[in-house]
């Protein structure tokens, strides 16, 4: 092996990296919230087959549970524009990982929704909870307890699905690293900083992910 | 026997030396034309629309209709001769040609072997865009968004030359570079006049006009060192086709834009 590492480049390329590192914890962020937040919605219409909802959120797991990502990015950037919706880079991306992580973690809390046991909601109702409560505690809590750590898996997933979003000229992370190695050829160490960073990233949204689990969700309900 | 055996492959060998330095002294490549009443043009075959194989499996493109022109000019029979790109220069250097209307570049190491005339056809990088959008140099890209394939030459010229305002959006292949740009994600593109010519050809979707050039690399007539009576006849031929419109026609017919005033 007489391959020579050369990572001089990096401190001229600091800023760009750090730029890519944070665009894609943003596209995580809100996408990772965004799309729970739909999930949650559809594990609740579908499993009590909410009308309309159930059935629509029925048609779209399948839909974006069954086709590429990258093909669903491609359809929000440059497919919408010909009906008029045009999205810049980081909208779409930002939509396409909202609309794909929301049909996956739909099915996840769907899961954890179906594994509560009927005498678990029995027993609430004759302790005169209200609806409301109910579900939040008896329901949703728990459900969101036993997935959790499914879910955070898929989150990881997600941002580092996000890497394709470079395909649209989203300047992400992967996007930085592409462009750092059109410009100086120096693809192995790019890509080896890009794996270690990445790596790191997950590492970060899984323990954030940890702990936000820990607090929202396994605390108790204050009395 | 032997000796005689010798003596035999000697005069071979002076025979093969004779005809090989013979070309130095032998009359110019365009007094044989007008003698054989041929001329052995290389063309490309696998880089339209300078030169394809058409459904006859004839070669066809801008640069068999210039070969045709001069041809006509010279009142001689063309011959067409397939080549690559790597091998052009070569099949001149050996004499295997007359002329190369290959869509080839001028640059200093080529000049070193080979001969050029006049510039017969445009190829250049620049920045295209629908015609109500005006960007006649670098600065007016100021706020404007334009596609480019990353990596490219485009790419690395424009990001030295574009303000910063300008907002260049890279693209992994020249694909979604057009379809960035067609879609009208982006109100310019960067790229070649040959890809732009292709996107006028398949799309009538925002169809693309120059506004300025990047890098410009006009295609030149190569012929051989020291023919230079030849030289100044293709020149002339040139010149002539520019004015009366026929090499314009060429351009219109394969890259769907008028031949450049400068070129």
């Amino acid at each position: 092996m007489a391959y020579h590492f050369d990572f001089t480049f990096v401190p001229d390329y600091a800023g760009m990296l750090a730029q890519g590192v944070a665009y894609t914890l943003g596209l995580t962020v809100v996408g990772g919230t965004l799309g729970i937040l739909i999930g949650i919605g559809g594990a609740v219409s579908r499993t009590w087959n909410v009308r309309p909802f159930g059935p629509l959120y029925g048609y779209y797991v399948e839909l974006f549970r069954n086709t590429p990502f990258l093909v669903q990015l491609f359809l929000i950037f440059f497919g919408l524009p010909s009906l008029g919706i045009k999205l810049a880079e980081w909208q779409a991306a930002i939509l396409a990982m909202v609309l794909n992580l929301g049909a996956y973690s739909t099915e996840i809390i769907r899961a954890g929704l179906q594994a509560t046991p009927r005498g678990q909601v029995e027993a609430a109702d004759s302790l005169a909870f209200t609806r409301w409560q109910v579900f939040l505690h008896v329901m949703l809590r728990p459900a969101l307890r036993k997935v959790w750590p499914a879910l955070s898996s898929q989150v990881v997933i997600t941002m580092l699905g996000s890497s394709v979003c470079s395909q649209i000229s989203a300047e992400e992370l992967t996007f930085v690293a592409n462009f750092i190695q059109s410009r100086n050829f120096r693809a192995f160490e790019t890509y080896f900083l890009t794996t270690a960073m990445y790596f790191g990233l997950a590492l970060l949204v899984r323990q954030a992910m940890h702990a936000i689990g820990r607090h929202l969700i396994v605390r108790r309900p204050s009395r | 026997m032997n000796s005689k055996r010798l003596i035999r492959t000697l005069a071979l060998l002076a025979a093969v030396a004779a005809g090989t330095i013979a070309p130095g002294v032998k009359a110019d490549v365009l007094s044989t034309i007008a003698k054989t009443g041929t001329i052995k043009i290389a063309v490309p075959q696998d880089f339209p629309p300078f030169g394809s194989v058409g459904a006859d499996m004839k070669p066809t493109g801008y640069d068999i209709d210039v070969a045709n022109l001069i041809g006509k000019e010279l009142g001689a029979k063309v011959e067409l001769v397939p080549v690559s790109s790597a091998n052009r220069v070569p099949f001149l250097t050996t004499g295997k040609v007359d002329l190369v209307i290959s869509s080839m570049g001028k640059n200093a190491e080529r000049e070193k072997v080979i001969d050029f005339s006049a510039a017969y056809a445009p190829f250049f990088n620049g920045v295209f865009g629908p015609e109500d959008i005006k960007a006649a140099k670098a600065e007016d890209l100021a706020g404007k968004t334009i596609s480019v394939t990353r990596g490219s030459i485009e790419d690395l010229e424009l990001s030295k030359i574009a303000p910063t305002s300008a907002v260049i959006k890279r693209f992994e292949d020249n694909n979604a570079t057009i379809t960035a740009y067609l879609s009208g994600q982006t109100q310019l593109i960067a790229t070649g006049n040959v890809v732009a010519a292709a996107v006028n050809e398949r799309s009538k979707l925002r169809r693309l006009s120059t506004k300025f050039l990047i890098k410009n690399s006009p295609c030149y007539v190569g012929l051989a060192k020291g023919e230079s009576a030849l030289q100044a006849k293709l020149d002339e031929i040139i010149a002539k086709a520019k004015k009366n419109g026929s090499l314009n026609e060429i351009s219109q017919r394969w890259l769907h834009a008028a031949l450049p005033g400068d070129l």
